[in-house]
């Protein structure tokens, strides 16, 4: 029907000066963008499938393709966007609720921007990292209120509660396998052992080939249980207790029949080819009492010799939410801020629900501090963190270590275009067709993503030794390393900061 | 058989027993410790008195018989083993369990079996002697459910809204007539023999594990409860 006419978002642009025809566009497209026409001898596309991964234009020999925004337009209006009536469309269509992925990409205020970091001058002296020791070693877990020593006088560390050490604090965050490739998972969990910190196996479970990186791996238990069994969570280095995600709070996860595999059904350990449901809440959970039976009980199962995480995502509460959970015996809080990615949210869930990490982050900890229980729990930031400098002002502001996905998966090749929910990743990233998961090479992605992270190490150690600062325990929570600038006062004191020039 | 006391133990302390105690074990004067067996394989467990919350949870084989009542969770998320239960269990009774056996000779709370899955040879069972609360088989993606409601005067001995979501497995309720509100993902009907047949082995177990006689049962028709679609929910959404 002409109605469902959508406007492509992106006009694919190709130079016939340039264009050999050498059809590699036609068979890098899954979206099926590109065809070949023998009549003419040239290549034609058809815009409407074009999701804008930029996979044709990164592999043309001859450069001859650009995707541009269309400049083709509804009547323009300051207050119907063209996404706005589209999206209207599609629904009177299908019924359907609109399915997303990746991170909410509305304009909200991006407070990390409005946040700068202190550097010594003079007095204090920076500290060159080159040159003199700066130590990027954190711990995470349940730290003891007091030193105990032994009759000696050395401390006490055999009763530590156990925790997780980390040579760089960032870790990878969640993502199933399901959500993303075979080859995703491999160059994560190769990267973490080598980086010296943890991937997480999201609520997917865990592929067999994966076991051996079990001490760099966190296993996590969701309301569906997926994959979660003995051997599951003895693999693990820690169990995180997945309760929300920043891209969808308060709802669960659907990973369509279409997506389970045979593989990845062995992961979860359902049939080929059902759906699997996450339902919203855990049905066991319904108070801090209840979580609290959850953590113990993963803690009986694996003898208290592993952390248990408490993921949440940042909500209007968080800090009253996060002063229970840091009171229900779990070891680390993970909490993540609504610009977290995912493999398939409502849009509407995405784009509407939840809010900024920078000021949850603040917010928890200040919470936990006045209630002087900071010291029960670890705290882990994720959702939106783009560069080494939100991992300073993150860990400024109170965390002790930040997650991070959307830039692994960016350093594996992403290009954003959002469309993980379809489940044709172009760069073998979200998808599990074979032919399009062995574009990935894990001996190349793991290596990319030791890249990164230690060049984000490298700038981390930078930026602390300008502030005069060589560990991160100095750095947590250090508020008075960061100034604020264009923020309002509620802003300000929210976040803990005082403004610039202060 | 190795003896333990459970008098004045926390379940930590009790768990760590178990642990050392070897295989064959009786607990005794058990008074609501959590956690019972977590996550244990091989263990022959018999319970005197009351476990509390999430008994054999994440259970990876053996048995469990409780002599008595269990309560909440009660082999949540259980892999393998068999927990037989005399009394009555809580809520949330084998939630998420992926395989093994719970046999209940009376009544079970909310939530009995929701989300609970099968995966190749693992089957999971639940059998509720008695009646059951709301929400049975919520989720269900997989294994049996059978309730045989014995000594209910209700027409069906389950609560509400049976089989929300239900997308994988079977129910079995021995009822006089289908719960009236019975979900759009469930399909119902009568058991026929061929039904029947496939749980004969399942209440030969459970009659033979609470010295009944299964001959008894067939007083009251029993209904299948099975999935209309292994994926209820893939027109919910539009890709955007």
């Amino acid at each position: 029907m002409a109605i469902n006419y959508n406007i492509p978002e992106y006009d694919v642009l190709r130079d016939p000066q340039r264009c050999i025809a050498c059809r590699v566009c036609e068979r890098q497209c899954a979206n099926e963008v590109h065809s070949f026409d023998p009549d003419s001898g040239t290549m034609k596309s058809d815009e409407s499938k074009c999701v804008n991964c930029h996979r044709c234009v990164a592999l043309c020999p001859t450069h001859a393709l650009k995707i541009v925004k269309n400049p083709d337009t509804f009547r323009l209006n300051a207050y119907w966007g063209q996404n706005d009536i589209s999206e209207i469309y599609r629904q009177a269509e299908t019924g359907g609720m609109l399915l997303s992925s990746m991170g909410n990409p509305k304009p909200y205020p991006i407070y990390w921007d409005k946040i700068l970091i202190n550097a010594s001058q003079v007095t204090n002296p920076s500290i060159d990292p080159l040159r003199e020791p700066m130590e990027t070693r954190t711990f995470l877990g349940k730290k003891p209120g007091a030193i105990e020593r032994n009759p000696d006088g050395s401390i006490k560390t055999d009763s530590l509660p156990p925790q997780l050490k980390l040579e760089v604090p960032i870790l990878f965050s969640a993502m199933s396998y399901g959500s993303i490739s075979y080859n995703a998972h491999q160059s994560l969990a190769r990267a973490a052992q080598e980086l010296g910190t943890y991937y997480n196996t999201g609520e997917g479970g865990l592929h067999e080939d994966f076991y051996k990186y079990g001490p760099n791996t966190i296993v996590q238990v969701a309301s569906g249980r997926f994959g979660v069994h003995h051997d599951y969570l003895e693999a693990g280095a820690a169990i995180e207790i997945k309760i929300g995600q920043g891209a969808k709070p308060g709802i669960g996860g659907h990973l369509t029949g279409a997506k389970i595999t045979d593989a990845v059904s062995r992961t979860r350990m359902i049939p080929k080819g059902t759906d699997a449901i996450s339902p919203a809440p855990h049905h066991d959970i319904y108070s801090i009492e209840d979580l609290r039976q959850l953590v113990y009980s993963l803690k009986e199962a694996t003898e208290y010799k592993k952390p248990i995480i408490v993921k949440i995502a940042a909500v209007h509460n968080v800090a009253a939410i996060a002063s229970g959970i840091a009171r229900s015996g779990a070891d680390i809080i993970a909490i993540d801020g609504f610009r977290g990615g995912t493999g398939a949210a409502p849009t509407r869930i995405r784009d509407n629900v939840g809010i900024p990490i920078e000021l949850a982050l603040a917010a928890v900890d200040e919470r936990l501090r006045q209630e002087q229980i900071r010291s029960n729990v670890s705290l882990i930031v994720a959702g939106g963190i783009r560069n080494s400098a939100d991992v300073v002002k993150a860990i400024a502001l109170g965390a002790d270590a930040v997650y991070i996905a959307t830039p692994a998966l960016i350093a594996l090749g992403c290009h954003l275009c959002r469309t993980c929910q379809i489940g044709k990743c172009n760069w073998g990233i979200a998808t599990q067709r074979p032919d399009l998961v062995k574009r990935l090479n894990p001996d190349i992605g793991y290596k990319r993503l030791m890249n990164l992270v230690s060049a984000w190490q490298h700038e981390i150690m930078e930026m602390m030794g300008g502030m005069g600062i060589n560990s991160i325990e100095a750095m947590r929570g250090n508020r008075l390393m960061l100034r604020g600038v264009g923020l309002n006062e509620k802003e300000l004191e929210i976040l803990g900061i005082k403004h610039a020039g202060e | 058989m190795n003896r333990i006391d459970a008098n004045g133990r926390d379940f930590r302390a009790l768990n760590e027993e178990i642990r050392a105690a070897g295989q064959e074990i009786l607990i005794e004067n058990c008074m609501g410790q959590r956690y019972i067996a977590a996550g244990m394989s091989g263990v022959s467990l018999t319970i005197q008195g009351i476990p509390g919350n999430a008994l054999g949870c994440y259970l990876n084989g053996g048995t469990i018989r409780v002599h008595g009542n269990a309560q909440d969770q009660t082999g949540d998320t259980m892999n393998s083993g068999t927990i037989v239960v005399d009394g009555s269990c809580g809520d949330a009774t084998g939630y998420s369990m992926r395989g093994g056996k719970i046999l209940v000779r009376g009544n079970a709370g909310y939530r009995v079996g929701i989300h609970m899955k099968a995966y190749r040879e693992q089957q999971p069972l639940i059998v509720v002697g008695g009646e059951t609360g709301s929400f049975l088989g919520e989720y269900q993606a997989g294994g049996t459910i059978i309730v045989l409601g014995i000594g209910s005067e209700k027409k069906a001995p389950v609560g509400n809204l049976c089989g929300t979501g239900m997308h994988g497995g079977k129910m079995f309720l021995r009822a006089e007539e289908l719960p009236a509100d019975l979900p759009p993902q469930v399909a119902a009907s009568k058991a026929t023999e061929e039904d029947m047949a496939e749980i004969d082995g399942y209440l030969e177990e459970f009659c033979a594990a609470f010295s009944m006689e299964k001959q008894s049962l067939f007083d009251r028709p029993f209904y299948v409860l099975r999935p209309n679609s292994a994926n209820p929910y893939q027109n919910l959404y539009t890709f955007n």
